[in-house]
């Protein structure tokens, strides 16, 4: 990164920018990063690492991020399905549609969590059938699945819903008159297209999963080994005054988060890169 | 290869695009649909193309009924007013796309495609720009991409839909002329669409004219403007003076206007209307001469070449008038000057005005 401008900007000059950007960024988010860091390290390595490999905390890191990640897939599949109707289609109730996507961003996550745990508990309206069928979805994995996706789908359609809008129609014509067929139109001009966004919404859909809690812990259960979240535990360790042990556990959720999140943007750059 | 309609229409909704057109392009032929926005001359490119479908009539290829087949199928190549080139792909990628969805069978092995769409990038002179991205491209390289990609699958027919449409005023001419050129070259049957009749007129064989969904006139540039076939074709293709006024025993008297009109004998009158192009007036000091009328200088506007006048008749509407440079300074008009406005050429059209 160079300090230089690249295009005369309306902010004030670099330096005050960038002095307020990092004074802002520090208060907010890097300084209690920090303190998380500086809390978890205070004890022994030794202990730190017997706090974090024990089976429940390795059965909730497993369970937190397996379940983030295919939340987040599941998020953009149906996110590009939903956004494909919302901008190639037009039907009575679209906009109606459209404005009920964000929903989720507005609901307090317990009245969600508390509403999905009603809907899908044994005796809910589609728990019942569910169950009687055999899958039971509330305090299952899937059940946690279901959560997530319900909060990660807002992510995966707000971020391609404006690329498939900006999609001119003519490029499928082209492609059509140059004679290629749907599958090879998709494949080759509208996949290449979609991938990036397609990822910045499965990772926003990620990090809000691994995150998230308020709307989790009702219809998970919360049983230990079995649907126990990460950042559940971190509240139970701290009910239990186990500091170090909560603070370990969050450290490992931030580093391992934060890699991620790292590798999904390395993608995302590689995939908008675009040039084959 | 030869392109043939017969008797499309096609609606959308309760709009009337295309009502009952009939058209043959020849093999090798030039040929431009020309008409105001709406007069249906993409939707007829498109239905050609096959990325349309009409409500009714046959599409024909090289006396083939390719009405059913897929736009994949019928080999047409397409160009579109704004470019549609695949963004995220290479010009090179661009113009190999075509070669590389074949299916496996006649796909060409890689060595080939580099050579075809080198060819191709050469002979639409962007051979040095293989590499870049469309959105590091001006629009005229973009088109010309565009078009080295519809060339790559070797169609037997090329349509082009408002190809320079984007494009400011000179790179479109330059480029039109530089599209006569490389037709010339490769003899593909063509069939381009514009609004601007300048582009029609300037490039093609024979021009089409379009209005409200049908074919108005089908000529040689030369034809349409010698030999209007209506009122409509004479507005569309340059700026003119109407006349409005009534015909009998043989003579129009239209406004300030009086020509002999032999087509029209009997004593009974009857509305007509007269059409003098603002280059077909000579423009003259009052000499007492008869012939013409007098009109009084508004304004003047020197623009290039032509000079364009702006005057009114004692009754009548204001007169475009345009007058060569050499003219002008001969003349040396001054706004508020009395002029003598004589007409070449009157075409008359007997009727009420259809539109204005």
């Amino acid at each position: 990164m160079r300090a230089a401008r690249v295009t005369p900007s309306l902010l004030p000059g670099f330096g005050p920018a960038l002095g307020v950007t990092l004074l802002g960024l520090s208060l907010v988010v890097l300084a209690p990063l920090a303190a998380l860091l500086a809390t978890s390290l205070r004890g022994s390595p030794a202990a730190f690492l017997a706090a974090v490999t024990t089976p429940r905390v390795v059965a909730a890191l497993r369970l937190s991020f397996l379940l983030s990640l295919g939340a987040a897939a599941f998020s953009a599949l149906l996110g590009l399905l939903l956004s494909w109707v919302l901008v190639r289609y037009r039907f009575p109730g679209r906009r109606l549609l459209d404005a009920l996507i964000d929903l989720p961003f507005a609901l307090p996550t317990a009245v969600a969590g508390i509403t999905l745990t009603t809907l899908y508990a044994p005796n809910g309206w589609l728990g019942a059938p569910l169950a009687r069928l055999g899958v039971p979805v509330a305090f299952t994995p899937l059940g946690i699945g279901v959560a997530l996706v319900f909060l990660g789908l807002p992510f995966t359609v707000r971020t391609l819903q404006p690329v498939l809008a900006s999609l001119d129609a003519e490029v499928e014509d082209a492609a059509a008159s140059l004679g290629a067929g749907r599958f090879e139109a998709v494949r080759r001009v509208l996949f290449p297209e979609l991938l990036p966004p397609l990822l910045t919404g499965a990772t926003l859909a990620f990090a809000r999963g691994l995150g998230e809690y308020g709307s989790v812990v009702f219809i998970s259960g919360n049983m230990p080994m079995k649907t126990e979240i990460a950042p559940l535990l971190v509240m139970t360790k701290l009910e239990q005054y186990d500091v170090a042990g909560a603070t370990a556990l969050a450290t490992i959720l931030l580093v391992a988060s934060f890699a991620l999140l790292l590798l999904l943007n390395r993608l995302e750059a590689w995939a908008a890169g675009g040039r084959r | 290869m030869s392109i043939e309609v017969r008797s499309i229409s096609k609606s959308f909704g309760s709009f009337l695009a295309l009502d009952d057109v009939s058209l043959r392009v020849g093999d090798g032929e030039f040929v431009a649909l020309l008409g105001p926005s709406g007069s249906g001359k993409t939707s007829l490119l498109r239905i050609i193309a096959g990325l349309e479908e009409p409500d009714r009539g046959t599409v024909h290829f090289h006396g083939e009924d390719a009405t059913q087949r897929d736009a994949r199928e019928r080999r047409v190549g397409f160009v579109f007013q704004h470019y549609a080139l695949f963004r995220r792909m290479s010009v090179f990628e661009n113009v190999a796309f075509g070669l590389r969805v074949k299916s496996r069978a006649e796909r060409p092995p890689e060595s080939e495609v580099k050579r075809r769409v080198t060819e191709l990038l050469k002979l639409v002179q962007l051979d040095w720009l293989g590499d870049r991205l469309p959105s590091e491209l001006s629009g005229g390289q973009r088109q010309r991409v565009a078009l080295a990609r519809a060339l790559a699958v070797e169609p037997k027919v090329l349509l082009l839909d408002e190809p320079f449409g984007s494009l400011d005023a000179r790179v479109r001419q330059e480029l039109r002329r530089w599209l006569r050129r490389l037709h010339d070259e490769i003899h593909l049957t063509s069939l381009f669409v514009t609004h601007d009749q300048e582009e029609a007129l300037e490039v093609a064989d024979r021009v089409v004219l379009l209005d409200r969904g049908k074919i108005v006139q089908d000529g040689t540039p030369e034809e349409l403007f010698e030999k209007p076939a209506s009122p409509f074709v004479l507005d569309f293709l340059g700026s003119v003076n109407i006349f409005h006024g009534r015909v009998a025993s043989g003579r129009a008297h239209l406004g300030p206007l009086s020509v002999d009109y032999p087509e029209h004998p009997q004593a009974e009158s009857a509305p007509a209307s007269g059409y003098a192009r603002s280059w077909e007036i000579d423009l003259a000091r009052d000499g007492g001469e008869t012939g013409g009328f007098l009109a009084t200088v508004r304004h003047v506007s020197v623009s290039g070449a032509v000079v364009r006048l702006e005057l009114t008749p004692d009754d009548g509407a204001p007169l475009k008038v345009e007058i060569s440079r050499e003219r002008f300074e001969a003349l040396g008009p001054a706004p508020g000057e009395r002029l003598r406005v004589t007409p070449r050429k009157v075409r008359v059209f007997v009727g009420e005005p259809g539109r204005e």
